[in-house]
């Protein structure tokens, strides 16, 4: 099908182009249209569902112990702590409690993935801003993240770990020893990240004064996690509702106020400190004892409805369960992070250049499965 | 390391096929055109970058330095399909996606080859019942080369079935056919 | 002095009734789950929820997940709502009796965030939200027939379990 001039150009001459579904730096098939005046954007309208696997459909056909397996392919970089959401709103629903050894453990599982999840950050946004060394830095210690994910939960990458009332397994024999070998790595290692790009004046160009989202706007749209506390809007779960144990211990929320793309930067960077931090609190102390709590075979919730949220590496995910009573939901519904940061997309986008749009997208780290699910 | 590639066959098939006869001035060599053709082809492959979901993650872990495509023969990933020889759907594709994909597929040069990677994109996997809109098995809109099944297959799998590819490639008669048409 | 204290205050769930129902008082309370949850006809939805917004005691400014059940009979808009100057949640829940032409006004004046939200909702239960600046189906094609997440959907390709 040939193009006339008037399907890409609108009456006041902007310029309509289409970024993605197939498109490097959009980290999946997430399809944006965007009006152009020059390369001054004007408007950016998304549109999704170019993954969209109908998982809250699927959701309401399968039991509670098989329905959280899904969503470790909905965000599959905080594919545990997705899976420790589905299992904690059923603990809360029965009122279950955990064995301590299991808290433990999940903790730093999930922590590990936090890491992981930035890691992948780190290089892909290097990748989208011109720099392809980043990636084989932050990919060498996410290997090793890997390593420990493959060694003690079977799969490197959707591991489904966590089950209502605690983890599936136990942990293997080495895993402190190797955990410690894998934090050591990586804080050996974290000075070469900030070498590379953080003090690196064209990257700190491309990503200063850039994309400013205010804290009122960050709060209008939704926006969590990273993205918002880079606006200065606290908003961390793991301080406000903590869950498993959070409370316990010690750990700063990350905040900074610069409200811009670097802002977004520095706090992840800050944060994966921060994940170490809990880790090394934890990796000593896992209580001896029991690592799954006594569930029926066949899990029914009562009937009601149940919202849990945790602290996933994007943001804020919530899974809403409406029950009936039966051993399958009613409804489920994902409240997904990357969903409402997405919204906030089009407001921060317009008066930069379309340059920009990809620097911006980079700092806000949008996985398109969670938002489509 | 250098020793286990052997052992894998490697070697074989990075050698030239073909004989060469050493003479004073300068030597020549007998061999069979499409030979000699697929043995380039399918040591220069360059896959697209396509990923839509969580495979596209294990795909990134075979590109970087553990695993390291680039030892195959697979270094240059573009992200344009004009340029590309080789399309790795990784991840689930949805009936909104099944025209983009297949508009990706006519968009590339012939000869062009396809890797299903992953339960979702073999036969729908995780995805297969009680949705309503997953597209289950690429097959049903581009033909699929090799499959590799898991989820998602661990990079070793990746690679394994691009060795595979390699081999196909390595048997396939494009010149002859095009003769015997004539 | 004491209306001062009570702006900066997290308000409990008989404070936060209590408020609710001088705004509203023909409003229905459910206590069963974790928050407050408030049951209002879908008519009244807009103003109830400007007030909400806006009184300075309550300022729910932050929308945290919108939804929709369908439970066959009627349609249940979920609106969870929480202030982040004091950190109370609500949940404000609209009944929509007419399940054939589903209709309820927009949030989007009070939230950005609701865009989105309205059309996925839109998209998968096919409730119209009048002055929505640019509902269409988000993640199905223009031209899906029916609405996915509705209890009576017939899609005759699924493979059921």
């Amino acid at each position: 099908m040939l193009l006339g001039e008037e399907d890409y150009i609108t009456e006041d001459g902007e310029f309509v182009i289409n970024m993605g579904p197939q498109h490097p730096s959009t980290h999946g098939v997430l399809r944006l249209k965007v009006w152009l005046d020059g390369e001054t954007i004007k408007k950016v309208e998304p549109h999704l569902g170019y993954i969209h696997r109908s998982i809250e459909k699927m959701s309401e056909s399968l039991s509670y112990r098989q329905y959280g397996y899904l969503t470790s392919r909905m965000d599959y970089l905080s594919a545990h702590i997705n899976n420790l959401a589905c299992a904690l709103v059923v603990e809360k629903a029965l009122q279950v409690e955990v064995p301590a050894r299991a808290q433990a453990i999940r903790i730093i599982i999930s922590e590990l993935t936090r890491i992981g999840s930035h890691l992948l950050w780190f290089a892909s946004a290097g990748l989208d801003l011109g720099g392809v060394t980043p990636f084989f830095y932050a990919f060498r210690e996410r290997e090793a993240i890997n390593s420990i994910m493959d060694e003690n939960c079977g799969a490197r990458l959707t591991q489904n770990f966590m089950v209502p009332g605690g983890i599936i397994y136990d942990v293997r024999p080495d895993f402190q020893s190797r955990v410690k070998e894998v934090l050591k790595q990586f804080k050996d290692n974290f000075h070469e990240y900030n070498e590379i790009l953080t003090g690196n004046v064209i990257f700190q160009n491309r990503l200063k004064d850039v994309g400013i989202l205010t804290k009122e706007d960050a709060i209008a749209f939704g926006c969590t996690g990273p993205t918002a506390r880079a606006s200065g809007l606290n908003c961390d779960i793991r301080k406000m509702y903590p869950y498993d144990g959070y409370e316990k211990l010690q750990f700063d929320e990350v905040i900074s106020t610069g409200c811009d793309s670097w802002a977004r930067y520095e706090v992840r960077m800050a944060e994966m400190l921060q994940s170490v931090r809990i880790i090394e609190q934890l990796i000593d102390n896992i209580p001896e004892g029991d690592i799954v709590a006594k569930t029926k075979n066949v899990i029914k919730l009562p009937k009601g409805e149940f919202y849990q949220r945790v602290e996933t590496a994007r943001g804020e995910l919530g899974v809403y369960i409406v029950s009936d009573g039966g051993s399958t939901p009613y409804r489920c519904k994902y409240r997904s992070p990357n969903f409402a940061n997405l919204s906030a997309i089009p407001h921060i986008a317009r008066g930069y250049k379309i340059g920009d749009l990809i620097a911006i997208m980079a700092t806000i780290d949008l996985i398109i499965p969670d938002i489509d699910r | 390391m250098e020793e286990r590639s052997v052992e894998m066959g490697l070697k074989d098939k990075l050698e030239f096929p073909g004989q060469i006869h050493e003479t004073p001035d300068g030597g020549f060599m007998i061999t069979k055109l499409d030979d000699v053709i697929n043995w380039a082809r399918s040591n220069s492959i360059w896959p697209l970058a396509f990923g839509t979901s969580c495979c596209a993650i294990e795909m990134m872990h075979t590109v970087n330095a553990k695993y390291d495509w680039s030892r195959f023969g697979f270094e240059v990933m573009r992200a344009t399909p004009r340029q590309s020889d080789l399309i790795i759907v990784s991840g689930t594709i949805v009936m909104k996606m099944a025209p983009v994909l297949k508009r990706l597929y006519d968009q590339m040069p012939e000869p062009k080859y396809v890797i299903a990677m992953g339960a979702c994109t073999i036969s729908g996997g995780p995805f297969f019942y009680n949705t309503y809109s997953v597209v289950k098995g690429i097959d049903h809109i581009i033909p699929v080369d090799v499959y590799v099944p898991g989820c998602p297959p661990r990079p070793e799998a990746l690679l394994h079935s691009m060795i595979t590819l390699q081999e196909k490639i390595k048997n396939d008669a494009y010149y002859r056919t095009q003769v015997d048409k004539k | 002095m004491i209306s001062v204290l009570n702006t900066i205050r997290t308000m409990t769930k008989e404070e936060l009734k209590y408020s609710f129902t001088q705004i509203f008082p023909a409003v229905t309370f459910d206590e069963s789950g974790e928050f407050l949850v408030a049951i209002i006809p879908s008519e009244e939805l807009l103003p109830v929820m400007k007030e909400l917004r806006s009184k300075p005691e309550l300022y729910f400014d932050y929308l945290f997940c919108e939804t929709c059940i369908d439970w066959k009979d009627h349609l249940m808009m979920v609106y969870f709502l929480n202030s982040k100057t004091h950190n109370h949640t609500l949940v404000v829940k609209a009944k929509i009796t007419d399940t054939l032409n589903p209709q309820i006004e927009s949030v989007y004046d009070i939230w950005k965030t609701a865009e989105l939200n309205e059309d996925e909702i839109f998209d998968l239960f096919g409730v119209r939200f009048l002055n929505h600046p640019n509902l269409r189906r988000l993640f199905l094609e223009e031209d899906w027939v029916g609405f996915p997440l509705r209890k009576n959907y017939v899609d005759e390709h699924m493979i059921e379990l």
